[in-house]
Order: C-alpha cells, then sequence, then structure tokens
C-alpha cells in the first residue's frame, strides 16, 4: 500500500481510525483530515502515486502522492509555476506523467511516457477521461456549437448516450447552473462567467466520477468571479468530489476539505484549511499566504 | 421630435445653432467617402469606355459575326462554372486529406502527402491534365474528357489548397483540442467534430480565392476538347482567322465572372464576420 510521506495526526472519524484495506491492514491517511464528508474505510476516488514530471530536464513534479476520497473538494494552491496545474493536467493525462501511477474511480494507469502513442494506452487514457471531466481558464467551448450542443457532444459522441437522454441530463445540468434561458446562444454571446458555468455544465454532464478544475476564475473579469465561485460552492456542498487549482483563498477556507500547498513540485504543506490557509506551518506557505493577506488588507489597514 | 433623437440641429430661441463638432466631423467624412467613390466610378468609366472606343476604333470588331458567334462562345459559360465548381469540391478533398497527412505524425502518411504537394507544385498544371488524358491512354486507362479535366484541375488545386488548409488547421486554438480530448473524444473524432468545422470557417476566404483563381485556369481544359469558353472562343476564331473578336469576348467573360464571384465572396465573408460563431 502507500507509504505515508507525511502524517500530522491520525485521523478519528467515528468507525474507527484510517482506512481498512482488503487484507485487513488499518492505514493511516496520509494527510488525516479526509473531513467529515468521508466515512472511514471509504476507497478513494482519485490516489496519485508518486507523480513526476519532466518537461525536458526541467524537473515540475517531483513526486506527488495524493488520496481524494468521494464528496470531498480539494484545493491545491501555491505560487504560479509551482507545478500545480500540471499536477491537476497529469491527473487526466493531458500531460503525460513521467513517473508514477494515477487511479480515478477505480480505473489505473500507469505512466508510459515511452509508449504514450500506442493505441491501448491511448484508449486507457480516454477511460481516465471518462472518469476525472476537466474545467479549463479559459473555458474552451466550442465556439461553433451552440451552448447545448457544446453540452451533449460528449455524452453523444463518447459516451454514445442517447440523444434525447443526452438533452435531458444536459438541460438539467444547465439549470443548476442557471443557464437555461441561453439554452440556444453561441459561446459568443454569453459573458466570460456565463462561459465558465457553461463549462462546468459540459463538464457534469458526462457524469463523472471527480470534476477538475484549473484555475477556473483566473481569466475572468473580477466582477465575473463570484457567480462562477458560487456555482462551485453548491457543487462542493451537493458532494461532487473535486480538485480545484485556485488562488482563490476565500474560496479554500469556506469549500474545501483539505488544501495543499505546492512548492517547487512537491507537496509542503497540506490540512484542512483552517490549518494550512489559517495556521501553517511550513515557511514557504506562510510566506505565499502572507502576500495574499498584504493584497487583500492593504486597504484597510495601512493608510498610506 | 426630441424624444430619442438629438435636438442639435433644433433652433433653440429662434437662433440656429452649429453641429457639435462629433457631427460635423461625421458629416465630413461621409462626403469624402462618397466624393472617393464618386471620382473612382468616373475614372473606371473613363477608362473602360476609351479601351472599348479603342477597340471599336480598330474596325476589326464585326457586329454581324459576333452577333452569330458569341452567343456560342457565352454559351460555354455553363461548362466553365461547372468545370470550375466541381474542380473546386473534390479539391478541397484533396486539400483536407492533404493537411491531416501533413500534419499527421505518423511518417509514411506525412511522407506521401509532402510528395504530392511537392510533385504537383513543381510541375506544370497543363502537363498534368495533358498527362492525365494524352499518357494514361497509353496504359489503358482513357478517361472521358471532363474526367480529365475535372481530376487534374482538383488534383493540382487540392496541393496548393493543403498548404491553406494546413495552416487553417493550426490556427485552432489548442484548447479546443484539449477541451476535446478532455471530454474523452479520440484524435480523429476532435478532428472531425472540434477542428475541422472551425478550420473549415477560417479557410471560406481563401477558398473564394482559389475558386476565382480556378476559373481562369479551367481555360486549359480547353487542351482536353472540352467546349468550355476559351475552347469555343480559340476554335471559332481560328477557324474564321478573327481571334481577336473571339479572343475578345473569352476575355470579357471571364472578367465578368471573376467580379461576379468576388462579388459572392465577399457577401460570405461579411455574412462569416456577421455571424454569432466567433472564432
Amino acid at each position: 500500500m502507500t507509504a505515508p510521506t507525511t502524517s500530522s495526526s491520525a485521523v478519528s472519524t467515528g468507525r474507527g481510525s484510517g482506512a481498512v484495506t482488503d487484507d485487513g491492514r488499518t492505514v493511516r491517511d496520509p494527510y488525516a483530515a479526509p473531513g467529515a464528508l468521508t466515512p472511514a474505510g471509504a476507497q478513494p476516488i482519485v490516489r496519485l502515486l508518486g507523480v513526476e514530471k519532466y518537461f525536458g530536464t526541467n524537473h515540475v513534479l517531483r513526486g506527488c502522492t495524493l488520496e481524494v476520497y468521494p464528496r470531498e473538494t480539494i484545493c491545491l494552491i501555491g505560487r504560479s509555476g509551482s507545478g500545480k496545474s500540471t499536477l491537476l493536467r497529469c491527473i487526466n493525462f493531458l500531460e503525460e506523467p513521467t513517473v508514477g501511477s494515477v487511479e480515478v474511480d477505480g480505473f489505473r494507469l500507469e505512466a508510459d511516457p515511452l509508449h504514450g502513442r500506442d493505441r491501448r494506452h491511448r484508449e486507457q487514457i480516454r477511460q481516465i477521461r471518462l472518469r476525472a471531466q476537466m474545467v479549463f481558464q479559459e473555458f474552451n467551448l466550442f465556439p461553433h456549437m451552440r451552448v447545448i450542443d457544446n453540452l451533449i457532444a460528449g455524452p453523444i459522441r463518447v459516451k454514445g448516450v442517447p440523444r434525447r437522454e443526452a438533452i435531458a441530463t444536459a438541460e438539467r445540468y444547465l439549470a443548476k447552473v442557471g443557464l437555461m434561458d441561453k439554452r440556444d446562444e453561441y459561446p459568443s454571446r454569453l459573458s466570460g462567467g456565463q462561459k465558465q458555468r457553461v463549462a462546468i455544465a459540459r463538464a457534469l454532464t458526462m457524469e463523472p466520477s471527480v470534476l477538475l478544475f484549473d484555475e477556473p476564475t483566473s481569466a475572468l473579469d473580477p466582477t465575473l468571479v463570484g457567480e462562477v465561485l458560487a456555482v462551485m460552492e453548491d457543487l462542493a456542498h451537493e458532494g461532487v468530489t473535486m480538485i480545484v487549482v485556485t488562488h482563490e483563498m476565500q474560496f479554500a477556507r469556506e469549500a474545501a476539505d483539505r488544501v495543499y500547498f505546492i512548492e517547487d513540485g512537491q507537496f509542503a504543506e497540506a490540512g484542512p484549511p483552517e490549518q494550512c490557509i489559517d495556521n501553517p506551518n511550513d515557511p514557504r506557505t506562510r510566506r505565499f499566504l502572507a502576500r495574499f493577506r498584504d493584497a487583500q488588507f492593504r486597504d484597510v489597514t495601512e493608510p498610506a | 421630435m426630441a424624444i430619442g433623437g438629438t435636438a442639435a440641429h433644433q433652433p433653440i430661441g429662434g437662433v440656429e445653432r452649429p453641429a457639435p463638432i462629433v457631427e460635423q466631423i461625421a458629416a465630413a467624412r461621409a462626403r469624402s467617402r462618397i466624393r472617393f467613390r464618386v471620382v473612382f466610378a468616373l475614372t473606371w468609366l473613363v477608362l473602360v469606355g476609351g479601351l472599348a472606343l479603342g477597340i471599336a476604333a480598330t474596325g476589326r470588331v464585326d457586329p454581324e459575326f459576333l452577333s452569330v458567334w458569341a452567343p456560342y462562345i457565352v454559351g460555354g459559360v455553363a461548362v466553365t462554372v461547372g468545370v470550375s465548381i466541381a474542380s473546386i469540391i473534390f479539391a478541397i478533398v484533396f486539400a483536407t486529406f492533404g493537411a491531416l497527412g501533413r500534419l499527421s505524425t505518423a511518417a509514411p502518411i506525412y511522407a506521401i502527402a509532402t510528395l504530392y504537394v511537392s510533385l504537383v507544385r513543381g510541375t506544370p498544371l497543363i502537363i498534368q491534365i495533358l498527362f492525365v488524358y494524352l499518357a494514361l491512354p497509353q496504359f489503358g486507362l482513357s478517361l472521358p474528357p471532363i474526367v480529365c479535366g475535372i481530376f487534374a484541375l482538383s488534383f493540382n488545386y487540392g496541393a496548393y489548397m493543403t498548404e491553406i488548409f494546413r495552416a487553417g488547421i493550426q490556427a485552432i486554438p489548442r484548447g479546443q483540442i484539449e477541451a476535446a480530448s478532455a471530454l474523452g473524444m479520440t484524435q480523429a473524432m476532435t478532428m472531425r467534430r472540434v477542428v475541422l468545422p472551425q478550420a473549415i470557417r477560417i479557410v471560406i476566404p481563401a477558398i473564394g480565392n482559389e475558386f476565382i483563381a480556378m476559373i481562369k485556369d479551367s481555360a486549359l481544359v480547353s487542351y482536353v476538347t472540352i467546349e468550355e469558353v476559351f475552347f469555343r472562343a480559340s476554335t471559332t476564331g481560328t477557324r474564321f482567322f478573327r481571334s481577336f473578336e473571339t479572343l475578345l469576348v473569352a476575355a470579357l467573360i471571364y472578367w465578368i465572372l471573376t467580379i461576379m464571384f468576388s462579388f459572392v465572396q465577399e457577401r460570405i465573408e461579411t455574412r462569416l464576420r456577421r455571424s454569432d460563431v466567433r472564432l
């Protein structure tokens, strides 16, 4: 099983401490705080083991191990260039990890950078992607399709869902993000915030096991960030499993079960937001967060 | 009157106020635009009129001859346009496969596509046309002239358009391909459902240019005895020793066709620009 790299304290969530494996051994959760949403003994829905990534000779990820349990919301924070987006993109193999393994909803795939083009490997990647849908910073809606067609393209073409059924599902999620009235619009007619909400609905319509968000509000006008975060918080509270790369500390504080701080391609700190954001141990985490506090409170606390 | 409109020109208290400066500028711009167009049209009128007069002054234009044979030459327009439309359609097919080949990571496919482009662009169109029409029959492959003409034209234009299509495909943002593959689409599906539909919109103006060029190049298929405009003009001219008149008629026909299709192309481009589908 996984050898925990660090562990702050053993968890106790009612029925027992940590997860029990098939062979009866008790394993402590590496990061100690799966949160109240995670029943003891639950199997992780996402499991990254020793994921490393090189871009050329640039060692971007230096061994990341992460387990995400059903209904959890995980936030990955860190300065730009720290590797957090790369790690997220390794989960659905938009970046092929150089070393390590990825498991999503029981479907496990080893990094295979030398044979990444093989048909079999590509098919396995597709299986992972069906289970881990991604929401991009730049939305990446298909501009030549109406909103509804953006939503049903995946289910119909990829999963083979009958059209009528796909439309029903799509409309349900479109209503969830509050954009039923934009059903037949083209993306160019939507605001940035609306585009991102459609992108979230598109990912949800695939009914994945986990949603991956890659800085979903970074490309948005500040006035439009709120509507997207509101949708994401709703999802988090409804128990959708999510992994979110973000700079929105307020969102992380309110919606995350656990926060991971990435520095130089490794987890420098992990824990519930009260700890990782409000009371970090690692000096690097403190320095990183201090800049956010400065930016947030300077106007109020430091009269020029 | 005042509601919803500017009251700037309304005399207030009986006194005429000058229009605001922005309106004066707009009016001045509009005047100069109109002046430009008028001068443009007059210049054309003078030049084209002078040309027509000069041609008439040669005394070589026989209205009686033209009244009999000009309609015959004009009758070739349907063939010229028909051959061009058929050829551009097949050229689009060749170019699509050519572009996919040029973007392929499979070495043999890339090699074939590259050879196709190199070979076709490196040899004259007229040789390609005659090769299909005259050389292939030596090996027992005799195709009807119309098939030879359309095949050679589309094969040739397909090679030139391959590079246009390749650029169009490469212009699609990476994020589109990532989004499609993140949904679980295969590479082929991504190409067919996401990349090509967007690329085709990008290359439509270029296809229009190629089509206009092709209308004129289609004159070369007269060498395989297709009775299009140029074939009719040249054979009639030679027969009666009246090439001056017949070639003039043919040239005029090509010119008018080009102007017409340029106009259609502009309309299509405007429609594309205005459409909801922004790329």
